[in-house]
């Protein structure tokens, strides 16, 4: 394949990576945003949505479709659930203290990966996708003086990558909805700004954590279960997603949702790319070695306007 | 102007986002005076404290000490050159025995035995010797306003800045504050930011009245009390 | 008796009872003793940061492995005891350099910025794979293991190698809280402010006790890798930077002994339940939530709480 050709291929599969990486990076700015605590077990969330989607699916069998459907409602839905009942029994025991939260998030996260090593097994196991069609993609090249359209050997892409991209815009339009245009939304945002006065206005605050808790994890979730028809469920699928919903929540500035999905989009495509044409661990090296220095030197992000 | 001044601020101004905590103060303070500054809530006295001792950058103006310049010294050097500053609102290590409370203060300066001898001389002037050994967070509010301010003497500065002191203390304690101040006068410099009219009246040598972030007034207690301006600004503002 | 005379009395105790333990221990118990002390005086290290100074580092083991991979990796060509210079001042470089640029954030970003750092440094050493042989790791053949003329390769010099470093960390630890320096930390990781507002320069000690601490854990490594003969990427991965945070919070931050009883008991407890599962690391994690909700003094913070007031 040419380079051109090849570029395109490289940027279609990052759109897809930057797509689900969104989603999993909203559940965590979400939470670091309401309750101002870092949630260490997030990445284990996504990996819980990804092998309770298998679950799932294998569970109900039939068609394809009919597991995959289900699993895309009970598996994120399953796992908001189990973080809200960590939140209500742990994170709100040790008050939301930042670091106390830290250390028990890493606890959490040895649980839920070894449980899931002790009951689910080391292997990695796919989910099938619940439609596939292969899309075979045209180029354009100057030939002979004008341009000419063709198919490229090797550049397609499947319906269902599309389809991820695409269910993964309409989530994060959801979510904005929902911060932006509705009650629930308007009281977290109101507990984001002033804990303190939202408790004295009568918010129920306590509620409202565990539900913005539920949420950024089950928001992982749902990324894991659009991502598992592509790459399995396997137990220790969980460090990659937490490692770079970091990078993208510290670059995109802490806290702030548009700040996120526009880091999401640059580093997912920026992965996807460079992962292609460079050594994946090099392009690991740099970024996280550009995380540290962001927070270092520029701590409110490289978009954002929150301080941490 | 003869002797050089302990402390001298020449055009010292703060904006926050576009609001002037502080403009253009000139400020002089000559060494050995009770020196107590006040104002209405937000007339800038802390921010202006604060460009003092370093904990806040000032946007304009300099701040000199025993002559020298010290605008661009961070805070713990300045405090090494000999200032000493009690926090408005109560700042110990709660955790620690008293006595430890004063000794970290005393250490910087001070070796071996001679940190407790000092440390506990301090607490002796505060009335606070027979509680060394507690914990200082047990102690009442008013035991550990005065910690705070044996914290301060025991640095033996050259200017002892008390952000309002007697904030919280019974009527009983502030006798004994103001007792306090007068008989340091031999050894230390005193800059006072005080609420307190009667405590202010009764222990200063002068009073620099601040008001929207400018010097209003200077002069004796009696001056003051005597200055109209000073009189509307604070009936002004209740 | 005096506190002072009680404290060494006490650690004193411990470091005897730990030199007569070697003849009466059975062979297992003997080795999983000796590699406890190694763990536990990387514990201690820890503790400087954490425990004294109030710093919450996600990302030690990237001390720990400079420590042993700057040990390792130059043992053939410098001979053992220069390596193991090497690998303690490459660990102390390291702190020095991190320190200086981790230390101007604070709270979670700290967290967060030493996790990136070790993180980085893992990577790397996955990266130079040639010569580190990435996860799979390498021995350090046993005639590099010897010091002088003794064969660190052998139980009882093995034993006794370990019990050294131990003894070094607990007295410098030891030392450190009675010294006007390591009280003024202790300053630091209660009232940060109102330190700096006594004229201490706050950054110059807490970069100080970072490279302490690294240079503790980096001996810790270094010691490690020639005490067992082997290095390998995973003494950088996350699991090793958290190891020393949850043996530290068990036994006790800001006490001497801490580090010591948590790292021991922490050993035991996942060496009895490795006959009933494999997922040893879920003990971990359940000790991490534990800890947090019910324990925040760990062990011997109980211990100074309810009987012995002195304990440092």
């Amino acid at each position: 394949m040419d380079f051109g050709p090849y570029l395109f291929l490289a940027t279609l599969e990052g759109a897809v990576g930057a797509a689900v990486l969104a989603l999993t990076a909203v559940g965590l700015s979400l939470v670091f945003g309401v309750m101002r605590v870092v949630n260490v077990a997030h990445g284990e969330f996504f990996m819980l949505g990804a092998v309770l989607a298998w679950w799932v699916a294998t569970t109900v069998g039939g068609h394809p479709a009919l597991g995959f459907g289900v699993a895309l409602l009970v598996a994120p839905v399953l796992v908001a659930g189990i973080a809200a009942a960590v939140d209500m029994t742990v994170l709100k025991r040790i008050e939301y203290d930042p670091e106390r939260t830290i250390v028990a998030t890493i606890g959490l996260l040895y649980i839920l990966q070894q449980v899931t090593l002790m009951t689910y097994g080391p292997d990695a196991r796919p989910v099938e996708p619940p439609f596939n069609a292969r899309l075979a993609l045209p180029w354009v090249e100057w030939a002979e003086g004008g341009l000419r359209m063709y198919w490229p050997w090797g550049l397609s892409t499947t319906s269902y990558k599309l389809a991820v991209i695409g269910a993964a815009v309409v989530v994060l339009l959801g979510v904005w909805a929902l911060m932006a245009r509705t009650r629930i939304g308007l009281l977290m945002r109101a507990t984001q700004l002033d804990r303190e006065m939202a408790l004295a206005f009568g918010i129920p605050v306590e509620r409202i954590y565990a539900l913005v808790f539920g949420l950024g994890a089950g928001l992982a979730a749902l990324g894991a279960v659009l991502v598992v028809p592509i790459q399995q469920a396997h137990y220790l699928m969980g460090a990659d997603p937490l490692l770079l919903s970091f990078i993208v929540v510290i670059i995109g500035g802490l806290g702030s949702l548009p700040g996120t999905v526009l880091a999401a989009v640059l580093i997912g495509l920026s992965d996807g790319i460079i992962s292609v044409f460079f050594s994946p661990t090099l392009a690991k090296i740099l970024a996280t070695l550009l995380v540290a220095l962001v927070l270092v030197f520029r701590p409110r992000g490289l978009f954002g306007a929150q301080a941490v | 102007m003869a002797a050089v001044s302990l402390l001298e601020t020449r055009g010292l101004s703060k904006h926050f986002a576009g609001l002037r905590a502080v403009e253009g103060v000139d400020f002089t303070l000559p060494e050995g005076e009770v020196r107590a500054l006040i104002g209405p809530n937000g007339a800038g006295k802390t921010t202006f404290v604060g460009m003092l001792c370093g904990r806040i950058a000032p946007s304009s103006g300099t701040v000199a000490f025993e002559g020298r310049d010290i605008s661009h010294l961070p805070a713990h050097r300045r405090i090494g050159l000999g200032m000493a500053y009690t926090f408005q609102i109560t700042s110990i290590f709660a955790r620690l025995p008293v006595l430890e409370n004063v000794a970290l203060a005393a250490r910087r300066r001070l070796k071996g035995a001679a940190v407790t001898r000092a440390s506990l001389a301090a607490l002796e002037r505060v009335g606070l010797a027979d509680r060394a050994d507690q914990i200082a967070g047990d102690l009442s509010y008013g035991h550990q306003r005065l910690l705070e301010i044996a914290m301060g003497l025991v640095q033996a500065p050259r200017l002892l800045i008390l952000d309002e002191p007697t904030q919280g203390l019974a009527d009983s304690e502030i006798a004994d504050f103001k007792a306090l101040v007068r008989g340091l006068v031999v050894e230390t410099t005193v800059l006072l930011i005080e609420h307190n009219m009667n405590v202010v009246m009764e222990t200063a040598d002068r009073i620099t009245v601040l008001n929207f972030g400018e010097v209003l007034a200077e002069g004796t207690p009696a001056e003051i009390r005597a200055n109209g301006a000073v009189q509307a600004a604070y009936l002004g503002t209740g | 008796m005096s506190d002072l005379r009680k404290s060494l009395v006490l650690h004193g105790g411990v470091l005897v009872l730990l030199f007569g333990l070697q003849f009466v221990l059975p062979a297992y118990h003997h080795g999983v003793v000796a590699r406890v002390m190694v763990m536990a005086s990387y514990a201690i290290g820890y503790n400087v940061l954490f425990g004294y100074t109030g710093l919450l580092s996600l990302g030690h083991a990237m001390f720990f492995a400079a420590g042993m991979y700057g040990m390792g990796l130059t043992v053939g060509v410098l001979g053992t005891a220069p390596a193991l210079a090497f690998g303690v001042v490459a660990g102390a470089l390291l702190a020095a350099v991190v320190g200086a640029l981790a230390l101007r954030t604070a709270g979670v970003a700290f967290m967060i910025v030493t996790l990136m750092f070790a993180q980085a440094g893992y990577l790397t050493i996955l990266y130079f794979g040639t010569y580190t042989r990435g996860d799979e790791g390498f021995v350090i053949p046993q005639a590099q293991r010897v010091l002088g003329a003794v064969d660190l390769s052998d139980p009882a010099n093995r034993y006794f190698a370990a019990l050294a470093l131990f003894a070094l960390c607990l007295m410098v630890s030891l030392r450190l809280v009675h010294t006007s320096f390591g009280r003024v930390l202790i300053a630091i990781r209660e009232n940060e402010e109102r330190a700096r507002m006594l004229g201490y320069n706050v950054f110059a000690r807490k970069w100080a006790a970072v490279v302490i601490s690294g240079t503790l854990s980096a001996a810790a490594g270094a010691f490690y890798g020639l005490l067992f003969g082997y290095a390998g990427a995973s003494f950088a991965g996350v699991q090793y930077s958290i190891f020393p945070l949850l043996w530290v919070l068990l036994g006790g931050a800001g006490t001497v002994l801490g580090p010591l009883v948590g790292t021991l008991f922490m050993f035991y407890l996942i060496d009895l339940s490795s006959g009933v599962t494999s997922a040893y690391m879920l003990i971990a994690g359940v000790a991490l939530v534990l800890l947090t909700l019910f324990a925040q003094q760990g062990l011997m913070g109980e211990v100074r709480a309810r009987v012995w007031r002195w304990l440092p």
